[in-house]
């Protein structure tokens, strides 16, 4: 918004300008929390408070950063662990919809599958880990499916429950329309469900790559949980911490790109 | 007014819920008949069971004692097309107006030019018309429920069931708006039944009064409403001098179990 120069403000003006100063304010203290970690990062490990073989520090982790892309396949690594996230979290989505929409037609299927979800859901799915090498062997197979196992069960108890919330008297307007149940489904349930289906995607996404990471430690030659197990136990600390930094940096694109999609899809459908 | 004949009639209707602490009895030997072009209004206690009778007539319930009559003109036993408006307007958010209008054709597969013709019509008669590609949360109250009735008069109803509607409205734009809605019904030349709890707005809108007691709900009286009117509309019938005393009259039965 332009204001001309020596022109007092007038009351929305000044309110808009608040709004923006305290959102530059946030972001401004966001990026100096993070710039001060890194000094003081770098500075304890140059002045040897602590012990950059442990610890490492920001040059160390750009440095090995650098290397790992001339010498190794760091950018293969990242590709792998993004393709298997990007895959299981595409799988969730279709399975648990699918899933959570039969859970929705049959309230009879629903009560009997009702435990068996719950007990899955808080079942710690790295147990299954194991199983999975045994069944399906080391691969990619074998990651896909434990970063699967991580997210579904939440997710279609989160659909399911979506889809119950829906106000009833809504669905009664597609019955006395002369709407059948599939209808008041694709009118009703599943349109009015969007923002619990994004955010739970958002979650979702978080624990596909979280599965992911479990496979990889476990069953994989490739990707960057592979990495950081591989990092461990030759203990070069300096490419674990690097592969933890480059997953950070994963999680928040994965996240942010979420939030876009949503943000797109409110402002498409007025929400 | 000339009714011809009874477009419904019930009779004896009799309804139960059940659960495992037993059975509620909720309707017992209801009967009445509602004549073409008729505006009944049921009123009752609240909880007597009043949503049950307008679901049993809409069909979305069977009853469990009793029958449902129809007589028409030409000797047919065709139930008559019946539109539901509920209790609050549930226009969908992440439709347009005229896609929400235009809901129930979508539903029955009916999206002709001559029903849609029909839509474009009403949205113009009722100040629609430039409001169709906003969302429902772009409309007043009054607006919306405007909208709710096109889309069930979208279906070419014979008869209107109303189920407590505009409740959720304040209590100012209640007034105008159920006044605004039933004038528009009547000039559709359709026949009605309003559940509601509000006497007064029983006496002004409704042809007829049919008084529910408390559970189990029997018709405890029927009031044939005449009111001596400036005009037409339902503000002018609180007005009405023999209001306040229907009134009363209603107040005695509502209150006076038994």
């Amino acid at each position: 918004m332009k204001t001309e120069p020596g022109k007092k403000l007038t009351r929305q003006e000044e309110f808009v300008k608040m709004h923006r100063r305290h959102h530059h304010e946030i972001a401004s203290w966001r990026t100096i929390l993070f710039v001060l970690f890194l000094i003081l990062w770098e500075v304890s490990a140059r002045l040897k408070w602590i012990d950059s073989f442990f610890f490492s520090s920001p040059s160390r982790v750009a440095q090995c950063f650098i290397e790992q892309l001339k010498h190794n396949s760091m950018l293969s690594h990242i590709g792998v662990t993004l393709f298997e996230t990007l895959f299981s979290f595409l799988l969730v989505l279709l399975f648990s919809l699918l899933v959570s929409t039969l859970l929705w037609y049959s309230t009879k299927l629903s009560e009997i599958l009702e435990p068996y979800l719950v007990v899955l859901n808080s079942l710690p799915k790295s147990a299954l880990a194991p199983l999975f090498i045994v069944w399906l062997g080391t691969g990619t197979k074998t990651i896909i499916v434990a970063g699967i196992s991580v997210a579904i069960f939440g997710s279609i108890i989160s659909f399911f429950t979506g889809f119950q919330q829906v106000d009833a008297e809504k669905i009664t307007l597609v019955y006395t329309l002369g709407g059948s149940r599939r209808d008041a489904f694709f009118k009703v349930v599943l349109p009015g469900s969007v923002p619990i289906l994004l955010s739970t995607a958002k979650v979702n996404i978080g624990l596909a790559l979280v599965g992911v990471i479990i496979g990889e430690f476990l069953a994989a030659r490739r990707g960057l949980g592979y990495l950081i197990i591989y990092g461990s136990q030759v203990f070069q600390l300096d490419m674990v911490i690097t592969s933890i930094i480059v997953l950070c940096i994963i999680a928040l694109i994965f996240y942010k790109s979420i939030q876009i999609i949503e943000h797109q899809i409110k402002i498409k459908f007025k929400m | 007014m000339a009714y011809m004949h009874n477009i419904l009639e019930l009779k004896n209707i009799g309804y139960s819920y059940h659960s495992l602490h037993g059975e509620t009895k909720a309707l017992k030997d209801i009967s009445f008949g509602v004549r073409e072009g008729e505006f009944i209004a049921i009123v009752g206690p609240s909880g007597c069971g009043k949503s049950t009778l307008l679901s049993i007539i809409a069909g979305l319930l069977t009853p469990e004692e009793g029958t449902i009559l129809v007589n028409n003109p030409d000797g047919t036993l065709h139930y008559p097309k019946i539109g539901y408006m509920l209790q609050r307007d549930h226009l969908f958010e992440w439709r347009t107006v005229y896609r929400n209008v235009t809901l129930g054709l979508e539903l029955n597969h009916n999206m002709t030019k001559e029903r849609l013709d029909v839509v474009d019509q009403l949205l113009e008669d009722y100040g629609l018309d430039k409001f169709r590609d906003k969302r429902p949360s772009e409309l007043s109250g009054g607006m919306k429920q405007r909208a709710a009735l096109i889309r069930t008069l979208a279906l070419e109803p014979q008869l209107l069931l109303l189920d407590e509607p505009f409740s959720a409205l304040d209590y100012q734009t209640r007034l105008f708006v159920s006044a605004d809605i039933c004038r528009l019904i009547r000039a559709a030349g359709k026949t009605m039944i309003i559940i509601t709890h509000d006497l007064s707005e029983a006496i002004s809108l409704a042809d007829r009064i049919i008084v529910l007691s408390g559970r189990p709900a029997v018709v405890k009286n029927e009031v044939t409403v005449n009111l001596t009117l400036a005009d037409d509309s339902p503000l002018a019938a609180r007005n009405a001098p023999e209001f306040q005393q229907y009134f009363n009259m209603l107040w005695e039965d509502m209150t006076h179990e038994n």
